[in-house]
């Protein structure tokens, strides 16, 4: 169940999330989720550490799939149609939904490299050259590396690695980005370039962020999504959807209690 | 108000320095260690060096064939076939062997019967090679029908280094951090090219460490190759499926034979055999640094 506001309804669907849950080695980490998530907008991700928010980020690109043990029931709909579908080819849909890690993860590369790889690969047809410039002045990082693009991009400091791993998804031109606390390594300034990215980057891409940082939330998300934890039966944690609304709504006069605490800082 | 580096403390007996000289003393007992090793390897180099090195250097050793005289001849076709043998087993157990860690590493699911299979193959690593002697009898001399030739026994060879190719592989592989792989898949690249681009060449220090380990095990083996039917003289250089020998089987002739003059002969194979394995450890390491380069 979403609490969404009824005078702001969603128009172009991108992500449409029906009762879709995950577990992890048998046990149910993330509670049925209903959620839609619409079109060219910022939509954050808010809660306390274990609520399953970058869980259910991982669905939508179905890194889950990678993790063994992890199992996802339920459907999710990208434009349309189940990813969770048997018929359905991750690496395609990889292709348009791209990710920037929590972790900064270059390829132990060149920084050229890094950014050409998967657009070659792909079978890019324009300008290479032009491409690794375009998406690393987007990133923010053009001036710091433009001299040292063969250089390695594991040389480069925790800060430009994670720009250079922005810069490295924005080169395949995904049709969605999704950000897994994509500035908590990065300085106050960096951290600013990278929002002012995204507030740009929403004219063309959908972006879904997961962060730590409330205020973040507020300056650049359209919608926010508020995850919890609950503690089941058994004495174990599970992370649940509370609430979805546009983030002016949610922080200004939450509809659920659990939101209104967290935002007040009562907890999380 | 406390002091410098002082002891006194309520809530602490720090005893530092006798805690360090502790520690100094098992610095002390692992230098003794290292010293030793170096110590019992220079003086086989030595006594090596003092027995053959003349007989190594005589002209002809390594050119020529062998003589029925000890003093004559040389030990080319040992040679020939230490390097041929050592050739086939590179072009032969690298590709199985790393193929099998890739398999079992990046494509099998992760069930029981893949921890038997592992536990299995790090069990046949140790099989003595004298075991894989006599597997390679039955199935590439007789099974197969090549009879005692060079492809019998490199085959066998082959075999010999395969568990250890696999065991080391598959640990390079394994230490390939999983944040590289998922970076890949993230950018819509296909398993494949992901094992391809970014695992093995992050995973080629560690692959050939156990190449190096398991050519240089397959060189200097002996047992094998007697029972598959390697001969003790040979006087030409044997192809695929000729009769053929090695150089620690040369060794072992030499160092039967009573008469005088044999035993250098025997030191200066020996210092044949060790420059064989130095040059083949030699190029696996250069292609290791370059490779290394790349973390």
């Amino acid at each position: 169940m979403t609490y969404n506001n009824p005078n702001k309804q969603i128009d172009n669907v991108v992500f449409d999330v029906e009762g879709v849950r995950v577990f992890y080695s048998g046990f149910m980490a993330l509670r049925e989720v209903y959620l839609k998530i619409p079109e060219k907008q910022i939509i954050a991700f808010i809660g306390p550490s274990g609520c399953g928010k970058s869980t259910l980020l991982r669905c939508f690109n179905r890194m889950n799939d990678l993790i063994p043990g992890a199992a996802v029931d339920g459907r999710l709909n990208y434009r349309n149609r189940n990813i969770y579908d048997p018929k359905v080819n991750s690496v395609k849909l990889r292709r348009q939904v791209g990710m920037v890690f929590q972790r900064p993860n270059p390829f132990p590369k060149s920084i050229y490299e890094n950014i050409a790889f998967a657009p070659r690969t792909n079978g890019y047809k324009g300008n290479l050259d032009e491409l690794v410039e375009q998406s690393l002045r987007r990133a923010a990082i053009w001036d710091e590396v433009k001299d040292k693009l063969k250089s390695k991009g594991t040389a480069l400091s925790g800060g430009q690695q994670q720009r250079l791993c922005i810069a490295r998804a924005i080169a395949m031109k995904p049709d969605v980005l999704l950000m897994d606390e994509p500035c908590s390594a990065l300085d106050p300034i960096s951290t600013r370039q990278v929002e002012e990215l995204c507030l740009e980057l929403k004219e063309q891409y959908t972006i879904i962020m997961v962060t730590h940082n409330m205020q973040q939330a507020s300056r650049i998300a359209d919608w926010t999504a508020f995850f919890n934890t609950d503690i089941d039966e058994h004495g174990k944690r599970q992370g649940k959807l509370v609430e979805f609304s546009p983030t002016e709504d949610i922080f200004s006069s939450p509809t659920t209690k659990e939101a209104a605490e967290y935002i007040s800082g009562r907890f999380g | 108000m406390a002091t410098a580096f002082s002891d006194d403390s309520q809530e602490f007996t720090p005893n530092i320095e006798r805690r360090e000289s502790i520690g100094k003393i098992f610095e002390y007992i692992f230098l003794l260690g290292l010293l030793l090793g170096l110590f019992i390897l220079a003086l086989l180099l030595f006594d090596i060096g003092k027995d053959g090195l003349a007989r190594f250097l005589t002209p002809g050793f390594l050119t020529e064939t062998p003589s029925r005289f000890p003093d004559k001849g040389g030990i080319l076709p040992a040679i020939v076939s230490s390097v041929s043998l050592g050739v086939i087993v590179i072009l032969v157990a690298v590709p199985i062997g790393v193929g099998a860690a890739l398999y079992l590493e990046e494509y099998a699911p992760k069930a029981w019967w893949t921890d038997i299979i592992e536990i299995n193959i790090s069990n046949l690593a140790g099989v003595p090679s004298i075991v894989y002697g006599l597997l390679g009898l039955g199935v590439f001399n007789y099974l197969l029908g090549f009879g005692p030739a060079l492809i019998s026994g490199a085959l066998t060879l082959s075999l010999l280094s395969l568990p250890v190719i696999i065991v080391t592989s598959r640990e390079a592989i394994r230490s390939v951090p999983d944040s590289l792989r998922h970076a890949s898949y993230g950018l819509g690249i296909t398993k494949w090219q992901t094992v391809s681009n970014h695992v093995l060449p992050y995973a080629i220090p560690g692959i050939l460490t156990g190449v190096i380990i398991s050519v240089s095990r397959a060189i200097g083996d002996a047992a094998s190759l007697i029972v598959v039917g390697a001969v003790s003289f040979l006087t030409f250089n044997p192809g695929l499926f000729q009769r053929f020998m090695a150089l620690p089987i040369q060794i072992y002739s030499y160092i039967t034979r009573p008469e005088p003059g044999f035993s250098n002969a025997a030191a200066a194979t020996i210092i044949a055999l060790l420059a064989v394995i130095l040059v083949l450890n030699g190029i696996a390491i250069y292609i290791r640094q370059r490779f290394s380069a790349i973390h």
